[in-house]
């Protein structure tokens, strides 16, 4: 396992490698500048700024002088959007606050749907089930920037439940929460019910009820398990996206998260900050796509990594 | 003629009863989706946008006399009236008229997003399928490596930095979305390409290419079309977020999600702005993945268990 | 003889699919003494499983429902009782082994668990107690070292080994009935024997009644007492086992019988039934074997009567009422 665990580390590195080249060439290669557009400079001032950051140098000399940076110092670059902090000042403010969000959305997500996955497989074809898929189903389709602004209107400007977009207390993540957890409470959902549905049906399950096991016992016991591994395979791309900065919702809300500041960065051609987010973002699914697959393992015996 | 037993209740009750496969495939699945009142009422609901998305500015043109672009300061912000149905927006556009436009640019890149990821994912998944072997496992693994980038983060940064093209786009939205395809096909050709009729092709001499794009592909059309149905609200889902952004469809044109995205600036004073757009989006959305489920349903039976 | 242990009454499963109701199991009646052991032989669809699964009451519902009759067993009525009353016979009084040991083990757990909750539900052991039980079990059927496998999961074992882990499950509180339900399908020729030999060696050890559920008519004839041989929902025909090999009266059970490979006789060709399992959805009205019957006449459009055909040995064909008037 830890053998499995190390080799796919090392595997990360070099997809790592490619997203930052991707990432860098892509940003530097566009035509315009960090200090071109919107804000009038004065020429020699762009040369120096230019120059200060390094931005007048070939570009394959820029690029070797970037990752001999990141690689060597782990140092992700200055920022050229937010003039007086370097880009892992700005991760090291909006990661915590995406993570606080997406995690919050995410175990939301997790308590919900697979209550409703559930309580759906359990009364297979009744009005709940239809009902809960058809729920289901429209999670999936509402945009969430729809759903946030609705949710707005509703709780916070009718109501005046919720506060509406501020970031501060804890009670200014509901909203934003709930907004983002909706598409994933739906697939959690849909996931665990039909997983849950397909095992009901497996031979091992009636094994179990034919022992005389009382049904509460089947379910715990024989049926969740097996049941968990599509909801925990989707898990991983899930929770890194979420964790990683949402971009919308964070924009929607006004939460000064990793996807706000990519966002902004991404519109004032800060290539720093974009590749810096975009390497993060690329860790995580890596990291949780690990996790995942460690969880598979744990869950299903049958699995062995070597 | 004997008709089959249904399916499921074999798989239900193994041994209880032999399966006929009498009726063919087409004719079976048609008959289910038939039956299926949510997937049919879906279809209705979707014909029903799409004749209106397509001719409902001409009628309005000829009705009332206004079009999408066509500002008027007398009417600026009015609420929904018998003269303006959605109301009018900040320069006093009518709210309708641009959502049915907005609604026929959103159609028009889902679809054709959706046409290019299809071309893609069934011609890569095809190819690889069929050669196997190494080639197989190199192309796999090229999916896996794309799999693990962060697309959408990407997509921004092309957009952002060079080009915000409505082609552009278009190509962006189909080259993320085929890599699912890809590996669905993949495993329905790996199934059938050992199947007799493909043997006697290649007995009788039939060129790879042939063989590959005239017997075997038609083979895999069921999941193909099912996960076409599926990807059309997915793209349109991405193409509205990264219009949301502003990143997407550019004025003067406007889609579901630019219109969406004005209206948030003025939700607390004129959420109709917001709200019907917001609606009309989810509406489509909501019948097209009911639509897709039916048909995954009627074409494949076993994928959805009950 | 006194009452029987199970006592099968006109019973009555039915599915209920789009294409209309399937009368899976249509009018069976049976009896089965204690210690003693029942062949149901028939073809996949012919009813046999879905008679084992109505005994445990088991059904899926929806689709599947029974519909009538009684399941008496030492003289109570099981589909009468409660389903906390029936969970107290599963497993303890009746228990059941499936066709397949690979998909009817739990894949997540290891043995272990899935041997000791069955003692500790129905025994009231404590753990310690019946992680002993279960390896004396797993000994009682021949599986090596188990007092270290008892703690591997269900992929580690081989289909045979599995085979026989569902039989010690099974057997683990001492139930009066086994139903086993093709429990040699799965397996190679070579471990077929030797499970169906353990069936044997267990069942006189132990005293348990079998209820043995295959389409092979060469597994029941080493095994069973009685045979009921079932087509398209009904018993066609039931007999003593040397009965019915020496005199099949109902023309499906000679097929069958023609049908079965001979060792001693080198046939260039296997003997095959024409035709296919019937559609269970349109059943004709009268024999259902009529499509299929080399001897298919006139009254064969009328279900035809069960009669005696000889000792404790009944027919449910047309032939079979004539020759017995005319005798």
């Amino acid at each position: 396992m830890l053998k499995f665990v190390l080799r796919r580390l090392l595997l990360a590195i070099p997809v790592l490698l490619v997203v930052v080249t991707i990432s860098f060439f892509l940003v530097r290669l566009a035509p315009g500048g960090p200090f071109m557009e919107e804000r009038a400079y004065p020429p020699a001032v762009i040369e120096k700024l230019n120059a200060k950051y390094g931005l007048d140098k070939p570009l394959h000399e820029q690029y070797f002088n970037y990752m001999q940076r990141v690689i060597l110092h782990l140092d992700l670059g200055p920022s050229t959007r937010y003039l007086d902090r370097t880009v892992g000042d700005v991760i090291a403010q909006g990661l915590p606050n995406s993570m606080l969000l997406g995690g919050t959305a995410y175990l939301t997500a997790l308590v919900l749907g697979m209550a409703a996955g559930i309580i759906a497989a359990l009364r297979q074809n009744s009005g709940v089930d239809y009902g809960a898929m058809a729920v289901a189903v429209l999670g999936v389709s509402i945009p969430n920037f729809v759903l946030g602004p609705l949710l707005v209107i509703v709780l916070s400007l009718t109501l005046y439940w919720l506060p509406p977009a501020r970031w501060g207390d804890l009670s200014h993540l509901i909203l934003p929460a709930l907004t983002l957890s909706a598409l994933y409470t739906a697939y959690i959902a849909r996931l665990t019910r039909s997983g849950l549905v397909e095992v009901l049906r497996s031979d091992y399950i009636r094994t179990a009820r034919a022992k005389g096991l009382r049904e509460s016992v089947v379910l715990l016991r024989h049926a969740l398990r097996g049941s968990l591994l599509p909801v925990v395979s989707y898990s991983g791309p899930a929770l890194a996206f979420l964790l990683g900065g949402t971009i919308v919702v964070e924009k929607l809300f006004l939460i000064p998260g990793l996807g706000n500041f990519f966002i902004e960065a991404a519109n004032a051609r800060d290539s720093f900050i974009v590749v810096g987010v975009t390497l993060v973002v690329a860790t995580l699914l890596i990291v949780l796509n690990l996790v995942v697959d460690i969880v598979y393992a744990l869950i299903d015996p049958r699995i062995a990594y070597k | 003629m004997q008709t089959p037993v249904e399916p499921t209740s074999t798989a239900l009750a193994p041994e209880s009863f032999e399966l006929v496969r009498g009726t063919s495939l087409w004719q079976d699945a048609r008959r289910r989706l038939v039956k299926n009142k949510l997937a049919v009422a879906s279809a209705i609901v979707f014909s029903v946008i799409l004749l209106a998305v397509l001719v409902g500015p001409a009628i309005i043109a000829n009705t009332w006399g206004y079009t999408y672009d066509m500002t008027n300061s007398e009417v600026v912000y009015q609420p929904p009236s018998a003269a303006h149905w959605f109301g009018t927006d900040q320069l006093g556009r009518d709210i309708l008229v641009r959502s049915l436009i907005g609604g026929q640019i959103s159609l028009l890149v889902a679809v054709v997003a959706s046409v290019v990821s299809l071309l893609i994912g069934v011609t890569y998944g095809a190819i690889s399928g069929y050669l196997g072997g190494k080639v197989d496992e190199a192309m796999m693994r090229f999916v896996d490596i794309l799999y693990s980038l962060p697309d959408i983060f990407l997509i921004i940064v092309l957009l952002a930095f060079f080009s915000k093209d409505l082609i552009v786009l278009f190509a962006m939205l189909g080259a993320i979305s085929w890599l699912t395809m890809a590996r669905i096909v993949r495993g329905q050709v790996l199934s059938i390409k050992n199947r007799e009729f493909v043997e006697a092709a290649r007995a009788i001499g039939v060129s790879t290419p042939k063989i590959i794009f005239r017997h075997i592909v038609p083979n895999t059309l069921g999941p193909v079309i099912v996960y076409t149905t599926l990807t059309i609200p997915s793209v349109m889902l991405t193409e509205a977020f990264l219009s949301f952004l502003g990143l997407g469809v550019q004025p003067p044109l406007s889609s579901w999600g630019t219109l969406v995205q004005e209206g948030v600036g003025a939700i607390s004073v004129y959420p109709w702005h917001l709200i019907f757009p917001g609606l009309m989006m989810t509406v489509t959305l909501f019948s097209l993945n009911f639509l897709g489920d039916g048909l995954r349903d009627a074409l494949d039976p076993q994928a959805r268990a009950d | 003889m006194g009452t029987p242990l199970l006592s099968v009454r006109n019973l009555q499963t039915s599915f209920f699919t789009r294409e209309g109701e399937v009368r899976s199991v249509d009018d069976v009646s049976f009896d089965l003494e204690a210690g003693q052991t029942l062949g149901i032989v028939g073809e996949s669809g012919s009813g046999k499983s879905v008679t084992s699964l109505s005994i445990m009451r088991l059904i899926p519902t929806p689709p599947g429902r029974i519909k009538g009759g009684q399941v008496l067993f030492g003289g109570q009525d099981l589909l009468k009782l409660s389903d906390r009353q029936m969970r107290a016979i599963r497993g303890k009084r009746i228990a059941m082994i499936f066709q397949d040991p690979m998909s009817s083990l739990n894949p997540f757990l290891r043995i272990a668990r899935q041997l000791t909750e069955i003692s500790e539900l129905h025994l009231g052991l404590d753990r310690r107690a019946a992680r002993r039980r279960a390896i004396e079990m797993l000994e009682l059927v021949g599986i090596p070292d188990a007092a270290r496998r008892i703690d591997d999961y269900p992929h580690q074992f081989s289909g045979g080994m599995r085979q026989r882990v569902m039989i010690a499950m099974a057997l683990s509180c001492d139930p009066q009935l086994l139903i086993a339900d093709e429990p040699t399908t799965a397996l190679d020729v070579t471990i077929q024997a030797q499970i169906l030999e353990l069936i044997k060696d267990l069942r006189e050890r132990l005293g348990t009644a079998v209820i043995l559920i295959t389409h092979d008519l060469g597994v029941v004839a080493g095994m069973a007492d009685r045979v009921a041989v079932m087509y398209a929902g009904k018993i066609v025909e039931s007999a003593p086992t040397d009965s019915l090999f020496a005199r099949p009266a109902h023309p499906y059970t000679q097929g069958l019988l023609r049908s079965m490979p001979d060792p001693l006789q080198e046939v260039a060709e296997l003997y095959q039934i024409p035709g296919l399992p019937p559609d269970m959805t349109r059943l004709p009205p009268g024999c259902a074997f009529a499509p299929r019957c080399p001897h298919a006449a006139e009254p064969c459009s009328q279900p035809p009567e069960t009669v005696a055909v000889g000792a404790a040995h009944r027919s449910a064909c047309w032939l079979n009422v004539r020759s017995e008037t005319r005798a």
